[in-house]
């Protein structure tokens, strides 16, 4: 082949490569014009929690819906701190509401855990920066995740305001915290977080962590459905007086306190 | 016209021979990393990016840079940088390689990588980045490749060239200006939420591109019979002079807003970046360095005097450089996590391993940049014999 043969080749092939990748690319325009809930989704359906902290802070120390979630979900204890999974978990009370601490509340009040985990928001900044919709909103409100799309760049832990999302550094298979079960495990380099136990909900169960909750007779957690009027949570959220987390963000989020 | 690059002095062969041999080291820890994972980097839950995204984020600049030489040589046939443009292009080219291999090599599922393409998300800005990055690359190796090669036949460029020139020159600016949105799109990290951060990012890289550029030319100058010319050098140092005063000036903007305003979520970032935060102070030091040298080298290319001198400039493009370089760097990046959004202050420090695959990077461009540069060379002192 001669040089100016190659250099022809080596420039056709660049455009056939070009051309190749416009076609998902303006397939992607195409769908971003439109808004259509995921087909076999619940009409009105919209999960959301609320979670009583004045119930919860009368145990303090207990973390039974912490680690009912953790051991189902296989979500690993990783040995170097910084490289920590999480879920859900506990967090003192000036960090995760810091608008709600004056120089004067007590230290009881301001150390107080307070549970937190992903907000499943109506306008997730998550979703809106991830590169591969390996992170997306359910018609139902939950906020997913494919770890098997996620290519690892984090860009979703950047964007998240609540600190809600978690990237395994390395394996996080021979780190977990008893014998594994059947939910799948993830491999590294991939970010995890809550789902409101998405797998449970589509077999009619209610979320781990609500369960232990009630499963000790603290009821600090309340889980269900804001498209059925009749529901606990639909009752709370139009009842009571309830804090969001960073509400002037924008991102509504679905995980509502009563401080 | 690669072979020009194969031969050639003791000294250029064991350039290149070290420069490989830097990619090699960088080569072997990536595979490692691949193997565990970011876990060998000092990147963590609440810093998830560091030394990699900042040096990616740096390169942008410098890429788009080259737009300095380009804009004045092909729009206003300023003609004291006919000599220097290629010189601009061929610094762009590697730019943009280790912009690509920076993100390429952050990524915790690189076999994926692929996915970005398999289901392109306009909503995210990244996926921009890609496109604008990968255009950018294409833009500089099209028209690079057709002035050169028609300056060495002693034919005017094709006639196609002058408006992907002038398209080149936009796009430039799209490259910084995208990567600019990464950040400042985010209401998680009051750091980077300002409008001012394209710009900022813009000035910065008109100030360090030229300034890389100045003294590349110089070493051109030095170790080869090719000249760029004393005029381009010289104005070189104005643009750079420009550049760096508009810096400062958005940098004084920037503080002035968080001061004066005296918000907390604001505040908290700078008072982590120059003076530390709960006793977490590794970064306060870096930053003012970076401010001396930026103090000082905006005295020397100032005052004309100075500035003509060309062993002065040479300084004062180096302090440049430096000065830009701890800025974006190692501070801007790593300082929109610290604090995080739930008020931890998490420092981070790159590792050894981390630091040798970005030594593994950067021995990869300038590789590219020492062979673009070594053919260029070549031919100019073939047509000057």
């Amino acid at each position: 082949m001669t040089g100016i043969g190659r250099r022809r080749f080596l420039g056709l092939a660049g455009l056939g490569a070009a051309g190749a990748a416009a076609v998902p690319i303006a397939g992607a325009l195409a769908r971003a014009s439109r808004a259509e809930p995921a087909p076999g989704a619940a009409a009105g359906k919209r999960w959301a929690m609320v979670i009583d902290v004045q119930r919860c802070k009368d145990r303090g120390g207990c973390d039974v819906c912490v680690q009912a979630c953790h051991a189902a979900h296989n979500v690993p204890a990783m040995p170097e701190p910084r490289h920590e999974i999480k879920w859900v978990w506990k967090e003192r009370h000036e960090n995760v509401f810091p608008e709600h601490v004056t120089p004067y509340t007590p230290a009881a009040v301001r150390e107080r855990p307070t549970l937190v985990l992903c907000n499943h928001c109506d306008n997730p900044p998550c979703v809106r920066v991830c590169p591969t919709e390996a992170t997306w909103k359910r018609a139902d409100g939950i906020v997913m995740m494919d770890p098997h799309r996620c290519i690892g760049c984090r860009y979703c832990i950047t964007g998240c305001p609540y600190g809600s999302r978690s990237f395994n550094f390395e394996d996080p298979r021979p780190h977990l915290r008893g014998e594994p079960t059947d939910y799948p495990t993830r491999t590294r380099g991939v970010v995890e977080k809550c789902t409101f136990c998405s797998e449970r909900l589509a077999v009619g169960k209610r979320p781990l962590c609500v369960e232990a909750c009630e499963g000790i007779g603290c009821g600090a957690l309340v889980f269900g459905d804001l498209g059925d009027e009749g529901s606990a949570v639909s009752a709370l959220v139009r009842g009571r007086e309830l804090t969001r987390r960073k509400p002037e963000l924008g991102t509504s989020p679905h995980v509502f306190y009563v401080l | 016209m690669l072979e020009k690059a194969l031969t050639g002095s003791r000294s250029y062969l064991g350039l290149l021979g070290a420069l490989s041999a830097g990619a090699a080291v960088g080569f072997v820890v990536y595979l490692h990393q691949l193997q565990v994972g970011l876990g060998i980097t000092g990147l963590s839950r609440d810093v998830p990016w560091g030394l990699y995204i900042s040096q990616f984020t740096f390169l942008v600049g410098v890429a788009a840079s080259a737009v300095m030489v380009v804009l004045p040589y092909y729009v206003h046939h300023y003609k004291a940088f006919g000599r220097l443009a290629i010189l601009g292009e061929f610094l762009a080219i590697p730019a943009v390689l280790m912009c690509l291999l920076f993100v390429f090599v952050d990524i915790g599922q690189p076999r994926r990588a692929v996915n970005m393409i398999l289901h392109p998300t306009p909503h995210s800005i990244l996926f921009w980045d890609m496109v604008v990055l990968n255009g950018y690359l294409v833009l500089n190796v099209l028209v690079s490749r057709a002035t050169f090669r028609a300056e060495r036949a002693g034919t005017p460029p094709p006639r196609w060239v002058k408006p992907v020139i002038y398209l080149s020159i936009p796009w430039a600016v799209s490259i910084h200006t995208v990567t600019a949105f990464l950040y400042c799109g985010l209401a998680a990290r009051p750091f980077w939420l300002t409008a001012i951060l394209a710009p900022r990012f813009l000035a910065s890289a008109f100030a360090s591109g030229p300034s890389i550029l100045i003294l590349l030319a110089l070493a051109v100058r030095r170790w080869s019979s090719f000249d760029p010319g004393r005029e381009a050098i010289a104005k070189l140092g104005e643009i750079v002079a420009y550049g760096m005063a508009v810096n400062v000036f958005f940098v004084a903007l920037e503080l002035f807003t968080a001061l004066y305003s005296d918000i907390p979520s604001h505040l908290e970032h700078f008072r982590y970046l120059y003076l530390g935060l709960h006793g977490q102070a590794a970064l306060a030091p870096w930053m003012w360095v970076s401010l001396a040298l930026g103090a000082a080298s905006l005295v020397l290319l100032l005052v004309p005097g100075l500035r003509r001198n060309e062993t002065v400039l040479a300084v004062a493009a180096a302090a440049v450089v430096l000065s830009l370089w701890i800025d974006k760097g190692l501070g801007m990046v790593v300082t929109g996590f610290v604090p995080s959004p739930l008020g931890h202050v998490t420092e981070y420090l790159p590792t050894l391993r981390e630091a040798l695959v970005a030594l593994g990077v950067y021995s990869t461009g300038a590789l590219v940049l020492t062979v673009l540069y070594k053919i260029a060379i070549t031919v100019r002192e073939e047509l000057e014999a």
